[in-house]
């Protein structure tokens, strides 16, 4: 069967179920695509809560995040293909994809790319040590335990501070897995502070920062795993080796945006868009982890949101941008997001600083716009706020930040 | 009886030899794998032969098995991909040892070479290290996937009525009469008249069991990185100019499209010390990058692991008969995955007929051809489609790394496959970039399901490797 459609949406997690909805609300027909069986991506495994504080102003879990973008796509008449795998992204927009029905194409007007991230492996980290198994994922730690109801170990370790690893740490805990802490290579934690509180400290769990894993040993299953300190310039400080005796290794150690199959636009390595999360290619769109990785749901579905507008009205020819206006990265920043600006519309730019500030402003030039954070680090996305710039005949922005004294 | 101790590409290869000829023929495996040895950890080419000591059996048998890889393909469904290879000469004293590669081609019979000057060669490689002057250039040089050699083999023998059995460690033999006693160590016991030793890494061991001596066995680890298809390095297999020792760290397409980078060659102590080393990754990367200075180690790296060869002070193949009339085909070491299927017709049409004056002959009912499930992905849409019509799962994609639908998952359990590792090697599944983040938890499911096997007691691989210790709470 051939489709024909106004916006086709590619990942069915919170971005992509946020896209799909505001497509439709713009008047586009939609059809949303999932690979997995059932559609929320990673939501429908963070059983904890701390969902939907800013986008729906409600403490949700992750499941009822999903739920209420479920219940109103139910609402509507866009179509969800689940169980559907997209198998090419063609330049002409045509879509294949294939399911338990076939191989079937899809002739679109506009694609939504929400295709999230995965997390980086532990095997590609090249630590040296024996083939054993008990080493995991947060992700797939969590998905045994919450989805599969099973156990993975009796005792763990976590290997890097961001937000699923600590999640997964007061996790393994509460279901009685000993879990000996937490060890960070950076002299700071990879996740909220909240985390941090919530997960660690309030369950006496230590957080090991400024070390790293350096061999994991084993006969079969995961045995022990050798922890040092590291120096400033990222080598092993002699005599700081510890041991833990662990059945599990529990890595947290960062996510990698997704982008296949679309091979033909700019990415780095998420997509690059504007603000109006246009790629490269004018009738492509893409929002949320698979562009940079988030801090909260969140702006996952804010970022959807916005781009099913855009593709939406792309789709009807009625957003043709005219400029697109570049963002560079300044001092003391690591990532911004989006990379170009569309200066008719308004733009939500996400800011990571890339080292730890007591207390920073960070300026938007020529724009003027300067911001004061307390205590910003790598790991807290700033949000700042940009208004529709269009009549200022503005060239380039660049983004920096600094130390108050 | 005729009995193969050793269920990696060399004696999956004997035991289908002898199948074309008796059908009673028992493969004993002492791991939870066919294939999960030596065979399971190597650089998976197939070498053109030419540089091996000229006279050795090496030598002899490298280019033999080269050539019968075409075979080999076409009746196990195996890929091979000959995507030529390069030796590289990097700067001037390099230049002349192209001409002893040379003389050694001429020796060992081999004349599919050409030497390739720098336009040429940069043609073809332009990620090359810009310093490469020439290089000794082998169209028929390929690459395959070692384990599925091995898995398709004993498919054969199955299909066959040879009889294949995992987790037969061998620990005791009793001469009775003129046969063979074998007793192994879940306590079976089977009668043999004719033994053939293949155990790899053990077979000085077993050799030593029937009373044999045979070159003892040095374990040699090589260590390697798995690189990622994204980026595209390099079309054909990469060689340095080879040592004395060994071939070298090269950097390789494997069949799948990504890239390996390795081996070293170091000797260890354990024949069961398949750790990687910080000093060895890190000696990979520098050796590999001078080849191909693109190789971007801090991010395209999907795993690493180490392999064991099976090294004899000898350096070559030790492929005889004991004086208990044992066949022993011990020291397999590189080029043993190219020269195997010559291995295989060596013991069986020299060593078991001439030598051994054992007279045999070809089976009428044979079966040559095994059948294998295609990867979907690869094949053209229509016959994907008449697939899934026929088999829905042949449209839901489980591995989104490979692309591995639930038809091929299926399929390999229903074949024998009980750990996870057995379903990886059989069908590419968390060979990717998520190296099983997104499917093994649902291939675990699966194993299941198809077998009434708890989660529990799916094993990684080995017996221990566990991978769930219970559920949660009982519902």
């Amino acid at each position: 069967m051939r489709y024909e459609t106004d916006v086709t949406v590619i990942g069915a997690g919170g971005a992509g179920m946020a896209a799909a909805l505001s497509a439709h609300r713009n008047g586009a027909d939609v059809i949303l695509i999932e690979r997995e069986e059932e559609s929320g991506g990673v939501l429908n495994q963070c059983i904890h809560n701390g969902f939907g504080l800013h986008y729906y102003r409600k403490d949700l879990t992750g499941p009822e995040f999903k739920e209420t973008l479920e219940e109103e796509l139910a609402t509507t008449n866009v179509k969800v293909l689940e169980g559907t795998f997209v198998l090419d992204v063609s330049k002409d927009k045509k879509i294949t994809f294939v399911n338990s029905k076939g191989i079937h194409e899809i002739k679109t007007k506009a694609l939504v790319m929400t295709t999230g991230a995965r997390e980086r492996h532990f095997n590609s980290l090249g630590i040296p040590g024996d083939r054993v198994s008990g080493i995991f994922t947060a992700g797939v730690a969590q998905k045994y335990i919450n989805l599969q109801n099973l156990k993975p170990a009796n005792s763990a370790l976590i290997v890097g501070s961001g937000d699923i690893g600590l999640i997964m740490a007061r996790r393994l805990h509460l279901e009685g897995i000993e879990v000996k802490g937490v060890v960070e290579i950076l002299p700071y934690p990879g996740g909220l502070e909240r985390n941090v509180q919530q997960c660690l400290r309030d369950y006496n769990i230590p957080l090991y920062l400024s070390h790293s894993v350096t061999r994991v040993e084993g006969k079969n299953r995961l045995d022990k795993v050798y922890v040092s300190q590291i120096d400033e310039a990222g080598r092993i400080v002699p005599n700081s080796e510890r041991v833990f005796n662990v059945d599990a290794l529990i890595t947290s150690v960062g996510l990698i945006p997704s982008v296949k199959p679309v091979e033909f636009v700019r990415t780095g390595p998420g997509f690059i868009t504007t603000n109006t999360n246009q790629t490269t290619a004018d009738w492509i769109f893409a929002a949320g982890n698979c562009t940079v990785i988030f801090d909260l749901v969140d702006y996952v579905a804010r970022e959807g949101e916005k781009a099913g507008k855009y593709a939406a009205l792309y789709a009807k020819n009625e957003y043709v941008p005219e400029e697109r206006i570049t963002i560079k990265k300044g001092k003391n920043i690591n990532i911004i997001h989006p990379s170009y600006i569309d200066p008719n519309e308004s733009t939500k730019l996400y800011v990571r600083v890339s080292k730890v500030f007591q207390r920073a402003e960070i300026t938007v030039e020529p724009l003027g716009i300067e911001i004061i954070e307390e205590e910003a680090r790598p790991s807290e996305m700033i949000e700042i706020h940009i208004k529709s710039f269009k009549e200022k005949r503005i060239k380039e922005v660049e983004v920096n930040a600094h130390e108050l004294g | 009886m005729i009995a193969v101790i050793g269920g990696g590409i060399i004696g999956s290869l004997i035991a289908r030899e002898i199948n074309k000829y008796v059908e009673d023929v028992y493969l004993f495996e002492a791991k939870n794998g066919i294939g999960t040895g030596v065979t399971k950890a190597n650089s998976g080419i197939i070498h053109g032969g030419y540089d091996d000591p000229p006279g050795s059996l090496r030598a002899q048998l490298c280019y033999i098995g080269n050539q019968l890889y075409d075979e080999i393909s076409r009746e196990l469904s195996i890929e091979v991909r000959r995507i030529g290879s390069h030796v590289i000469a990097l700067d001037e004293s390099e230049l002349a040892k192209i001409s002893e590669l040379e003389e050694k081609a001429a020796k060992n019979n081999v004349k599919e070479y050409r030497i390739l000057e720098r336009n040429d060669l940069f043609d073809m490689e332009p990620n090359l290290n810009a310093d490469a002057l020439m290089s000794f250039y082998c169209p028929i040089a390929g690459v395959t996937e070692p384990w599925k050699v091995a898995m398709q083999s004993v498919k054969s023998v199955e299909l066959n009525g040879g009889k294949v059995l995992k987790n037969k460690k061998l620990v005791e033999v009793k001469r009775k009469d003129n046969k063979f006693e074998l007793s192994f160590e879940d306590g079976s016991v089977y009668t043999a008249d004719l033994v053939i030793n293949a155990a790899g890494l053990y077979a000085d061991e077993v050799a030593r069991m029937f009373g044999d001596e045979v070159p003892a066995i040095f374990p040699v680890k090589g260590e390697y990185f798995l690189l990622g298809k994204d980026v595209k390095y390099v079309n054909s297999v990469i060689f340095p100019m080879p040592s004395e020792l060994t071939k070298g760290c090269l950097v390789i397409p494997t069949v799948d499209g990504g890239y390996l980078a390795g081996p070293t060659a170091h000797e260890v102590k354990s024949k069961q010390d398949f750790s990687t080393t910080r000093d060895g990754l890190a000696e990979v990367k520098e050796k590999s990058l001078r080849l191909v200075p693109s190789l971007d180690f801090s991010r395209n790296v999907v795993k690493t692991f180490a392999g064991l060869r099976p090294e004899s002070r000898e350096k070559d193949f030790y492929i005889d008969i004991g004086k208990s009339s044992v066949v022993h085909v011990s020291g397999i070491r590189s080029p043993g995955l190219t020269a195997a299927p010559a291995i295989a017709r060596y013991v069986v049409e020299y060593l078991i007929q001439e030598k051994l004056h054992i007279n045999l002959e070809k089976r009428k009912d044979y079966i040559s051809h095994v059948e294998k499930i295609p990867h979907f992905v690869d094949t053209d849409y229509g016959y994907w489609v008449r697939a899934i019509e026929q088999d829905p799962e042949a449209g839901e994609i489980v591995c989104f790394c490979n692309e591995v639908t639930k038809r091929e998952i299926r399929e390999a359990i229903r074949n024998g496959a009980r750990t996870i590792d057995e379903v990886k090697f059989a069908t590419r599944i968390s060979f990717g970039e998520c190296q099983g983040s997104f499917c093994v938890s649902k291939i675990l499911k699966m194993i299941c399901e198809e077998t009434g096997l708890e989660p529990k007691d799916v094993l990684q691989n080995e017996k221990g490797s566990w991978i769930i210790d219970s559920e949660v709470r009982t519902i």
